[in-house]
């Protein structure tokens, strides 16, 4: 199954971390990766820019509007994701917990839409 | 025929059908969750067998009055059930449709060959997947609750409605989103590795408490007590058990079976609310008492085990309090000080405002009502439960008008009609008696 891995963090935690701290970060999630490719794959993944730097679009009457922040303003903000793929969510929960205790995540399963083909570059 | 005949014949049909249907329901009692386990393991489709099940039971009521009580009777239920099944799937594959299916160990088994030297720490057992599958961490605990009684157990939608004091089709949607939920976000029908096996089997026990003290939580109705519900959580846990060894299983055991045996002593011919010092004791049911205290003197045996740890200490620890009440011959006797004791541990363990209210009763009972209400003091608790005690405290220590006061707080707070008969018997009490010191 394909599993989006959220994680949720306040921004200062990071900010403030001593250099040490910093390294035992990189150190989990190197933890979480090996455990992925242990079991399944990695398909995508990436830290993202602070909620400051969020754009929100949101339509009213067919029209958009775009505004700054996220969706929802809160301490912990989405810090970035993992897209993985594994066999059942209590391999996606066993994963997960190498990520940094200070962080909560959240995992949700990916589907398919029935009735939709997205268009991709290589075809 | 003569009369004696058709007597003879009308008295052997009788028979037949008794037999048929005290053999229906010891196997529903003890074959329902393996026959649910089975068909899980073969169709994976966690929709269906529940209906399929419960469809195959009700036609054996019906064959087995008639022909007979099979040889195997599980088999039978098995068979019947996979029939349904199978009508089902064929209809489904005319109407061309696909239907996501429930994740097994035999995929997850396949990826992980690489990883694992030793697969023979994988437990096998069609039960215990089932037990674990419905008391999964990734469900709401009320889900994962009523989905263990109704998968592992075949207990009715409307009995769990009436347990967790919902409506039915409350109920009913509770536990199909919960299913919906395990197929969809891809938990598995499997046993997870050794390591993580004593932490889902706590997670089984505090889904079985959250039953249990469903069962005796006060409604908001006149049905004050479910306890006959209550008891389903003690068959949760009686069948859990011998599926893998678990401290916490053992100790909950013992705590679950201390409180329920008390169920018959709880509510007086007039349907009122009993408490414990007035409790009828030979009402008590001593074998679950004895029971219990053989699991915690199988615990507490200086030769051998360890105390337990974690949740299963906190269960200990709860039972031992139980204990001391199933134990006293006679409330006067109760050994308060020990209780007190043990409630300090608790609240160590683990503060609550609820560990903290019961400690101060017992703290009353040792070293009187003021020490008992200077344990009060900073304490916030919603519902009846710390006004009343506050109130009992207060009558005891002389302060009517403040004891008063607070059983006008209690009784506004209480939702359920038995227990405000009881509050408001005490206020009465209270205006009638003559006050302290004349």
């Amino acid at each position: 199954m394909e599993y989006l891995v959220l994680i949720a963090t306040d921004p200062s935690v990071w900010e403030e971390a001593t250099p040490e701290e910093r390294q035992a970060f990189h150190e989990a999630h190197h933890a979480f990766d090996r455990a992925v490719l242990a079991r399944g794959r990695k398909i995508s993944g990436a830290a993202l820019a602070g909620a400051d730097t969020a754009t929100s679009l949101r339509a009213t009457n067919g029209e958009w509007a775009v505004t700054d922040g996220p969706f929802v303003e809160l301490t912990e903000q989405i810090g970035g994701f993992y897209l993985v793929d594994l066999p059942d969510l209590d391999t996606a929960i066993e994963v997960a917990k190498q990520l940094p205790t200070s962080y909560a995540v959240e995992i949700r399963p990916t589907i398919e839409i029935e009735g939709y083909e997205p268009i991709s570059s290589t075809s | 025929m003569t009369d004696a005949a058709t007597d003879a014949v009308t008295d052997a049909v009788t028979d037949a059908v008794a037999r048929a249907d005290a053999v229906l329901a010891r196997t529903m009692r003890e074959e329902w969750g393996r026959v649910v386990a089975l068909l899980l393991a073969q169709f994976r489709r966690l929709d269906l067998v529940e209906d399929a099940a419960a469809e195959a039971f009700v036609a054996a009521a019906e064959h087995w009055r008639r022909d007979g009580v099979p040889d195997n009777p599980a088999a039978w239920l098995l068979t019947a059930a996979r029939r349904r099944i199978l009508d089902r799937l064929r209809a489904e594959a005319m109407a061309a449709r696909r239907v996501p299916l429930l994740l097994t160990e035999s995929e997850r088994r396949e990826e992980l060959q690489s990883v694992r030297a030793d697969p023979g720490d994988l437990v096998h057992d069609d039960l215990l997947r089932l037990v674990l599958l419905c008391a999964h961490p990734a469900l709401a605990p009320e889900a994962a609750s009523a989905l263990s009684l109704r998968f592992v157990l075949g207990v009715t939608t409307a009995d769990i409605a009436r347990l967790f004091l919902v409506s039915e089709p409350t109920m009913a949607a509770r536990i199909t989103r919960a299913k919906k939920k395990i197929v969809a976000a891809g938990i598995p029908y499997a046993v997870p590795d050794a390591s993580a096996l004593p932490s889902r089997l706590e997670v089984l026990a505090q889904t079985a408490y959250l039953a249990f003290t469903a069962g005796y939580a006060p409604g908001s109705g006149p049905d004050l007590l479910r306890a006959d519900l209550a008891g389903e959580a003690i068959r949760l846990v009686r069948v859990a058990r011998p599926l893998h060894p678990s401290a916490a299983l053992d100790q909950l055991l013992a705590l679950m079976l201390l409180n329920h045996s008390r169920r018959d002593a709880r509510r007086g011919d007039d349907g009122r609310l009993v408490l414990l010092p007035d409790q009828d004791r030979t009402r008590w049911h001593r074998d679950e008492i004895a029971e219990a205290v053989d699991i915690l003197s199988g615990t507490t045996d200086p030769a051998g085990r360890d105390l337990p740890t974690g949740l299963a200490l906190v269960y200990h620890l709860q039972a031992l309090i139980a204990a001391e009440h199933a134990l006293a011959p006679t409330a006067a006797d109760t050994r308060w000080d020990r209780i007190a004791a043990t409630y300090a541990v608790l609240e160590d363990l683990n503060p609550s405002p609820s560990v903290r209210l019961a400690r101060a009763v017992a703290v009353a009972e040792v070293d009187g009502p003021l020490a008992g209400l200077a344990l009060l003091r900073d304490v916030t608790v919603d519902g009846h439960r710390l006004p009343a005690v506050r109130a009992e405290l207060l009558w005891r220590a002389g302060d009517r008008d403040g004891a008063r006061a607070a059983y006008e707080t209690a009784v506004a707070a209480c939702g359920n009609e038995v227990e405000r008969a009881h509050l408001l018997s005490r206020l009465a009490d209270l205006a009638e008696s003559e006050p302290a010191g004349g």
